[in-house]
């Protein structure tokens, strides 16, 4: 729901970065987005082309890394990918988890000419 | 030509809440960003806060709303000052927001400011605001497999306040699994259990705050 302000960051550090680069065009945008992160892609790309108009970025293509999900459980240490909750440990049935992975929201790098 | 970044999108927005927050620490406020979804009580609890506190503590309110004023009408009643951000759609608040509303607000005057962002479990979870601590509400009608939904809500929360306990009997909500649920994902939260509308709860919940106002 929010991925009008997400994609105006992105927008944002795209064309800085692009300008310490002295790029003149901005071809592609790697974005790494964990699972758990309630971001939609088509609707990330969908807000890009629209607010990238008129700028060296319009026309890039957004490329979008998924980490899944992956918890630890703090008393074992064991690490699984969660199913359906509840979301206990599946080695020592411990509630007591943490999250690992999976709330990334960051740009990898960009693909400038 | 590849050019590595590596940076976080929500870089400018966390800029502007550190930036909010120092400028709180300044005036020696404490700042609450409270969320929940639509109709969970975040108002009810705001409005039951300054009235236990009043005697004690000079509270602001930071109201947000997608649109309307029916919110800090309320609050406008408790004579505390009020600040209204109408976010136009957006279903947050972020941190510039907040940097606006600061800035028509007399912090000098204030030990307590109350951040109540838009109604929704989702989109409030990734934006800081510069409030120190973010405070959820869930109430017993949403059910208790919430934490498994709003993992991200659930995990950043300092305390989560569970309302409309009056009305556990009427609902299938399990207090010991949503408990459960929490203390796994989030072992320093507090829970509090409350009702707005009986007070039942209210005073364990303030007495928190206390401790925390103390602290500053």
């Amino acid at each position: 729901m929010h991925e009008l302000a997400v994609t105006q960051s992105v927008l944002d550090i795209a064309l800085e970065k692009a300008k310490e680069a002295h790029a003149t065009r901005v071809t592609g945008i790697n974005l790494v987005i964990g699972e758990m992160s309630s971001v939609v892609d088509d609707c990330v790309q969908f807000y890009f082309d629209f607010l990238s108009q008129d700028s060296i970025a319009s026309g890039a293509t957004l490329s979008f890394e998924r980490i899944p999900a992956k918890l630890r459980c703090r008393q074992c240490g064991h690490s699984f990918t969660p199913d359906e909750p509840p979301w206990s440990c599946p080695t020592c049935h411990q509630w007591d988890v943490e999250i690992l992975a999976g709330q990334e929201l960051y740009i990898d790098s960009i693909e400038v000419e | 030509m590849k050019v590595k970044v590596l940076q976080n999108i929500m870089d400018a927005n966390d800029q502007i809440a550190t930036r909010n927050q120092q400028l709180l620490d300044k005036n020696k406020v404490l700042a609450l960003n409270i969320m929940s979804s639509p109709g969970a009580g975040k108002t009810s609890l705001i409005l039951e806060t300054i009235r236990r506190l009043k005697d004690t503590v000079r509270t602001a309110v930071v109201e947000g709303d997608i649109a309307s004023t029916i919110d800090a009408d309320r609050i406008n009643k408790e004579e505390v000052p009020v600040v209204q951000i109408n976010t136009g759609g957006q279903c947050h608040i972020d941190a510039n927001m907040v940097n606006n509303a600061l800035e028509s607000l007399s912090l000098e005057d204030i030990d307590l400011l109350l951040i109540e962002n838009v109604g929704n479990l989702v989109c409030p979870a990734e934006f800081r605001t510069g409030a120190h601590k973010r405070v959820m509400l869930l109430s017993v009608p949403e059910g208790d497999d919430k934490p498994y939904k709003y993992p991200l809500m659930f995990t950043l929360c300092q305390a989560i306040i569970v309302n409309k306990m009056d009305m556990l009997p009427l609902a299938d909500f399990d207090i010991t699994a949503f408990q459960r649920a929490v203390t796994g994902l989030n072992p320093k939260a507090r829970i509090f259990q409350v009702s707005c509308k009986t007070g039942e709860g209210i005073e364990n919940w303030v007495s928190w705050l206390e401790a925390e106002l103390k602290d500053r």
